[in-house]
């Protein structure tokens, strides 16, 4: 076990490292650059400019600000915004709940759904449901997000009116039913695609236990229909969604780029691509930093998890 | 539900021998699309108090069917569309499921062929012994805990506290056959349907299991019905017999009788192809003619397995090849039995050379092949075949058996027509039509598989061929074909053959020298009838003694 996660460590940090390379030299290759915003101000000399890209470090050579970059994260600066000039951590850590509350939300929705379509959907092969649940899972997964949030802002907030169109709470009214009300419609509208991508997952991991003869034995036994699947099918099937639930990390932390944008929700996918807009490097970089740091962090916990719940696995 | 906890078990009268089980007119059918409508049809057999019944058939004959639809664990797409199976007063085939889930494990208990895959893999041995007592609300978790100990040491398991908690993957596999059983015994159910459950295990623990199996019915008074493919089996543990053949019973009676006296032909048939332990050595025409020089001569050859981390002191080492010495002339074999994990199979991958050796050598035509890098090698290794265990797993499904015989070569240069016409040569040699050039492996049966097998190894007019295995999965009736087979490609083409098996008496009948491993070493070596008739060594001994039904030099 001790030797797995220092082995890893030592991994994760020279992954890390690539991606930083990789994402730092593509976001300055990109035509335009921060100061490009500064150029449209009528008001601005050349002088100005230089000035500017003078104080924000801009007109040293790529790999010095790099590795100016890199030295500072390390000791906890990620940085300033150039947008509103507050540290990076902070405008992360200001949209992170946001994020959270939605991303969280949706995803124990689309696990607890997913699942029992799975179960089920295997149990009952080919049956009316099983063909059903196919059908759905499918129309989820081809049509996009953006369209199920826009139907479901116009039938159910501009026609019945029963739910917020969109942003995180009411301003003024702080209180959690509030949160609730706006929360309903984005984490369902989240969880469609989920649900669909657990459902079939799900379902062909029971497949794959449910013939296994040490299904056979339980039956043997004599247990319950209800006992073998659920201690023994059940068990045994999800153990491979582990490693699924561990890649939901990042993007439970990452937020959802599309939905918060259709829904004006306060969250980490919009604040990416609003960082993008203005060319606000440093908070683009602490984001994919961020979701790099989470995507390896998931893939480690699912890993463990795996080696606890699974007596055969041993790390080493 | 009667609390079934105290109440004592029940002996069978022996005055009066009413059937525990009964089977009238079964017939059971297939989903449509299958080869057959029927997986069995219309049969009749009884199982009597304390008695051991052996179905035996090869593989289809349905008798594994027969023995799912007694517990009533058919899958939903096969019927049982006519017949009655009788229990003491029920009719299992018109009783509920809540009914037929209540005699599971209380009346009627189960093992299976495979122990690898029977028992749930995140679960502990003890809490799946004590699992069968709680589906039947029997005793409390303390008392089901005491039951599963004692359990534990009935089927002859050691420290039963330690094996309580582990896991089953830390179990061998003759292990966790007795846990299956312990878990059929739980209850002191009165029918044990036992599904090929020594298939799967070396011999001496095949005997070792059958012999607990015996033991435990004479104790109990069981009634055991016996599923398996092995007349050798047969012999050993049999009260009486059914052979079944395609779905029907073609004979039935006294193990004595059946054993003896075989009526159907069919039966005839399955018990002259058993192969059997000949003490005799193989003939050669007495023109062979002597080669100053082996074609193989292997010395010391050592593979080594390491895991865990040598800094931390976890680190394990294990011998599989340890300082293997032997010689193999050309137009002979050599047969190296052993039982699992005796370092068989690394011998023959080190050979072809699919895995590296870490000292020794391996002098092939005079050259040491065991150092030569794999580019180097490469030219020599169409002189050096394989034939693989598993004629299903062996034959890429999407190529036609023409790519499967011909890619092989072209990929060493000789021209498609060429290779064409020695495919087709070849087809007709190991007894396939020629037609079979251009269709898929799923269009032909195990053994014919096998046959292809064979062909795709001699495409290259090999010196030596390593056959791991090569007629374990097949029925006992094709397995004698294919032997046949080997023998007459070895004495037309004088190809030099390492036969590795489990199998003593596959060995004996093919090989002229057999070389016994036991834990990555060689113990003994000789020609057969010094294995079989005359062992120096206590292990080859004690293998030999294990072979069921079979006396030693018979």
């Amino acid at each position: 076990m001790l030797v797995f996660l220092l082995n890893r460590l030592w991994q994760s940090v020279i992954l890390l490292l690539i991606v930083s390379i990789i994402g730092f030299t593509i976001l300055n290759l990109m035509p335009g650059g921060p100061l490009a915003q500064f150029a449209l101000d009528p008001g601005m000399t050349q002088a100005d400019m230089d000035r500017l890209a003078e104080q924000m470090g801009l007109n040293r050579p790529l790999p010095v600000q790099y590795f100016d970059w890199l030295m500072r994260m390390l000791q906890g600066d990620w940085g300033t915004s150039f947008r509103d000039g507050v540290p990076v951590l902070d405008v992360i850590g200001r949209h992170l709940f946001a994020t959270l509350l939605l991303m969280g939300s949706s995803t124990v929705i689309a696990i607890a759904i997913g699942t029992w379509i799975g179960i089920r959907g295997a149990t009952h092969r080919y049956s009316m449901f099983d063909y059903s649940a196919t059908v759905g899972a499918m129309v989820a997964l081809s049509i996009p997000t953006f369209w199920f949030g826009l139907v479901g802002i116009y039938v159910f907030s501009l026609r019945l009116g029963w739910v917020p169109a969109g942003n995180m709470y009411t301003i003024g009214d702080g209180s959690v039913l509030n949160y609730l009300h706006h929360l309903i419609l984005p984490s369902i509208v989240l969880s469609l695609v989920n649900v669909a991508v657990w459902s079939r997952y799900m379902r062909s991991a029971t497949l794959d236990v449910i013939n296994q003869d040490f299904v056979k034995t339980a039956r043997a036994k004599g247990l319950t229909e209800r006992r073998v699947l659920m201690k023994h099918v059940v068990g045994n099937a999800l153990l491979p969604m582990i490693t699924l639930a561990g890649m939901q990390l990042p993007s439970i932390l990452g937020g959802a780029l599309v939905t918060e944008t259709v829904f004006t929700w306060p969250g980490m996918g919009r604040l990416f691509l609003d960082s993008l807009g203005y060319s606000d490097y440093p908070v683009v970089m602490g984001i994919l930093m961020f979701s790099a740091f989470l995507t390896v962090l998931g893939n480690l916990i699912a890993d463990v998890v795996i080696a606890m719940v699974d007596p055969r696995i041993r790390l080493g | 539900m009667p609390d079934q906890g105290a109440q004592p078990l029940q002996t069978a009268d022996p005055a009066a021998p009413q059937p525990v089980l009964s089977v009238r007119d079964l017939t059971v059918s297939l989903p449509d699309g299958m080869e057959r409508a029927h997986a069995v049809q219309g049969i009749s057999f009884d199982l009597l108090p304390g008695q051991i019944l052996c179905i035996i058939g090869e593989s289809g004959s349905g008798k594994s069917v027969t023995a799912h639809a007694v517990m009533g664990l058919l899958p939903p797409s096969i019927k049982v569309t006519e017949g009655a199976i009788r229990m003491g007063g029920t009719d299992i085939l018109a009783a509920g499921a809540e009914t037929l889930r209540d005699l599971r494990g209380r009346k009627m208990a189960m093992i299976f062929q495979d122990p690898l895959s029977a028992l749930n893999p995140l679960m502990t041995v003890g809490a799946q012994i004590a699992e069968v007592m709680m589906a039947h609300g029997v005793g409390t978790p303390g008392s089901r805990r005491a039951r599963a100990l004692e359990l534990l040491d009935e089927v002859g398991l050691p420290d039963p506290p330690l094996m309580y908690r582990q896991y089953p993957f830390r179990l061998s596999g003759g292990q966790r056959q007795r846990v299956m059983i312990a878990m059929a015994l739980a209850l002191e159910t009165s029918i044990l349907i036992a599904d090929e459950p020594t298939t799967a295990l070396d011999v001496t623990t095949q005997a070792q299991i059958l012999k607990l199996i015996r033991d435990i019915q004479a104790r109990k008074g069981m009634s055991v019905m016996f599923i398996t493919h092995d007349f050798g089996v047969v012999a050993e543990i049999a009260d009486s017999v059914v052979v079944m053949e395609k779905g029907h019973i073609v004979e039935q009676g006294s193990a004595d009788t059946v054993l003896r006296t075989p009526a159907h032909p069919y039966t005839k048939r399955l018990i002259a192809a058993v192969p059997h332990l000949t003490g005799t050595d193989r003939a050669h025409p007495a023109a062979a003619p002597a080669k100053a020089e082996p074609l193989l001569r292997v010395e010391g050859l050592v593979k080594t397995y390491r895991s865990g981390s040598k800094l931390l002191g976890t680190e394990r080492v294990v011998k599989a090849v340890d300082g293997v010495s032997f010689d193999l002339w050309p137009g002979r074999t050599l047969g190296v039995v052993g039982e699992s994990g005796s370092g068989k199979s690394s011998l023959g991958r080190l050979l072809v050379k699919l895995m590296d050796s870490d000292s020794g050598s391996i002098l092939f035509e005079g050259s040491d092949i065991a150092a030569l890098k794999e580019d180097r090698f490469r030219a020599l290794r169409p002189k050096i075949q394989m034939i693989f265990q598993d004629p299903f797993a062996s034959l890429n499904p999407r190529s036609t058996i023409g790519h499967i015989l011909t890619v092989g070569p072209v990929a060493h240069g000789v021209p498609y027509a060429k290779a064409r016409a020695s495919a087709q040569d070849l087809l007709t040699m190991v007894g396939l039509d020629a037609g079979a050039f251009g269709r898929y492996p799923h269009e032909f049966s195990g053994g014919q598989r096998q046959r292809v097998g064979i062909a795709r190894a001699l495409m290259f007019q090999p010196k030596l061929l390593v056959a791991d295995e090569a007629v374990s999965a097949l029925d006992v009736s094709i397995q004698a074909q294919i032997l046949e087979l080997l023998d007459k490609i070895q004495r037309e083409t004088g190809v030099g053959m390492i036969f590795i098996t489990h199998d003593l008496r596959v060995a004996s009948q093919i090989c002229d020298e057999i070389a016994v491993m036991q834990r990555g070493k060689i113990v003994e070596s000789g020609p057969p009838s010094q294995i079989f008739l005359n062992p120096h060594s206590a292990y080859t001994r004690e293998l030999v003694a294990a072979i069921p039904g079979e006396q030693p030099g018979s």
